[in-house]
């Protein structure tokens, strides 16, 4: 048995699975448009939380967010749950797999998916997979994974595996997500795309009041923090740390530049479908940040390949931080304004 | 980031289907989603983190043949897991598996014991009780 969904890859996994579950009940939406719709923009770097030694810095919500977002957002009804017995998750996903024919998000983790490479195996427990079909006979699944570039397979062992990571960012206990019905009329994008810009404006510079992790001032916190850290961990472990920065930045399915650059084209898309010429010009912008962060993924990146060339210091780095900070700062409070500007025009 | 500047530095996702996605921009302006191979920064921050662990795994190898360690904690950093995550795995307290990080508590261990261990790990019994070449 295999629904009938259609593999298309996409830079982040929850993107990808989300579009996958909306795409079999009819709605198509560009993985842009579903990352800006659930305001999915974000920094976060926050000392105390502990990721394999190293505190945590981020560039997406947690887990589970843009879901959650987009969804209440459309007016879709959805379910999520958590099967303590793992005889018991599986026969759910069976159920609605065969019985109710519906497809199912999985949150998986990456160490025992035994179609990445060796290189790509940690204990990170916050990926997304859509199971959308079950091979009777040699009891296979069929997964969409939105970082493969075609379906993959998975036997029933290695899935409940996955399924039931532990441990690691924290233990899943075979996490799964679907969606139960959606609205017959969809709802106009055009008050929604509004509202999501000038929510994640408002994440971005003043949400968690007194908080100084999260967004743009998570960003001077890291800038502050960074000088800091040859003399506090001493040359090797601090060149481990910028490294985790970069990697965050790019490997985990940013589609660039911490996603920036996926945000340039929800504004660009969303130019297009609520006829709001203006957001263009905001697109060309932050697309000029996200080339600013690759530059900094460059330069750090030099550091610790020991480039003799290269004279980049742990103070040039937080240099190009604070920079960044106060261009994408700016950004989001005119990005606001604008949006403000025609929420109040539409008498939103 | 332009289209035609969008990475291809193959380097880990040879031989496999996992590829990234870039989003960027053409010549008219436009985003586009495009696969990219890989990225040199990203590949060099991956080797970077790959590096450490190989070192700690150097570290440990020459402690076992020194007989001041066991098998088991080299195999167990080889897979990025501390104690209490292959605890977690094991369902072995995180006591007793650091009792089974000394050779002699290791050499007396029960076939269950091992076997537990090697899944965990995603070895054999046998190469769990020995170092790789």
């Amino acid at each position: 048995m295999e629904l009938n969904i259609g593999h298309r890859p996409s830079a982040h996994c929850e993107n990808g699975a989300i579009s996958a579950l909306l795409r079999f009940h009819g709605i198509d939406l560009s993985e842009p448009m579903i990352f800006g719709l659930a305001s999915g923009l974000f920094f976060s770097h926050v000392p105390f939380v502990d990721v394999g030694g190293m505190p945590l810095t981020s560039f997406r919500t947690v887990p589970g967010f843009l879901f959650k977002r987009i969804t209440k957002l459309l007016g879709i009804k959805t379910e999520t749950a958590r099967y303590f017995n793992r005889e018991k998750g599986m026969r759910r996903l069976d159920d609605l797999l065969l019985r109710e024919k519906k497809p199912v998000a999985l949150v998986v983790g990456m160490y025992y998916l035994p179609y990445i490479p060796k290189e790509y195996r940690f204990h990170f427990n916050g990926h997304n997979i859509c199971i959308i079909g079950k091979d009777e006979e040699t009891g296979e699944y069929i997964v969409l994974d939105s970082n493969a570039t075609q379906k993959v397979t998975i036997s029933r062992n290695d899935l409940i595996k996955v399924r039931y990571a532990k441990g690691g960012t924290y233990s899943l206990f075979g996490r799964m997500y679907w969606i139960k019905s959606v609205p017959e009329q969809m709802p106009d994008l055009k008050p929604l795309i509004l509202k999501a810009i000038a929510k994640n404006c408002r994440i971005m510079t003043s949400a968690y009041r007194g908080v100084r992790y999260v967004g743009v001032r998570g960003m001077r916190f890291l800038s502050e923090r960074i000088r800091t850290w040859e003399k506090k961990m001493g040359p090797q472990k601090a060149l481990i740390n910028v490294a985790q920065v970069v990697r965050m930045l790019e490997e985990i399915g940013t589609g660039g530049a911490g996603f920036r650059f996926i945000y340039g084209a929800f504004l660009q898309e969303a130019a297009q479908r609520t006829g709001i010429a203006e957001l263009n010009d905001y697109s060309t912008r932050i697309t000029e940040i996200g080339d600013l962060w690759r530059t900094f993924a460059v330069r750090a990146s030099r550091m610790f390949k020991r480039r003799k060339s290269e004279t980049c210091t742990y103070d040039d780095l937080g240099d190009m931080l604070l920079n960044l900070a106060s261009k994408e700062e700016a950004f989001y409070k005119d990005l606001e304004k604008a949006v403000e500007k025609y929420m109040d025009q539409a008498g939103l | 980031m332009k289209v035609d500047e969008v990475p291809q530095d193959l380097k880990y996702y040879k031989g496999s289907v996992v590829r990234d996605v870039n989003y960027a921009v053409d010549e008219n302006g436009q985003y586009k989603a495009v696969i990219s191979d890989g990225w040199t920064p990203k590949n060099d921050a991956l080797d970077m983190a790959l590096d450490e662990v190989s070192q700690q795994c150097c570290q440990i190898a020459e402690r076992v043949r020194k007989g001041e360690s066991s098998p088991l904690e080299y195999h167990a950093a080889k897979n990025l897991m501390n104690v209490r995550l292959l605890s977690d795995y094991t369902g072995i307290p995180k006591r007793k598996i650091r009792r089974h990080f000394r050779p002699e508590n290791f050499a007396a261990l029960d076939d269950g014991t091992l076997a537990k261990y090697a899944e965990a790990l995603r070895i054999t019994v046998a190469e769990l009780k020995c170092l790789p070449e």
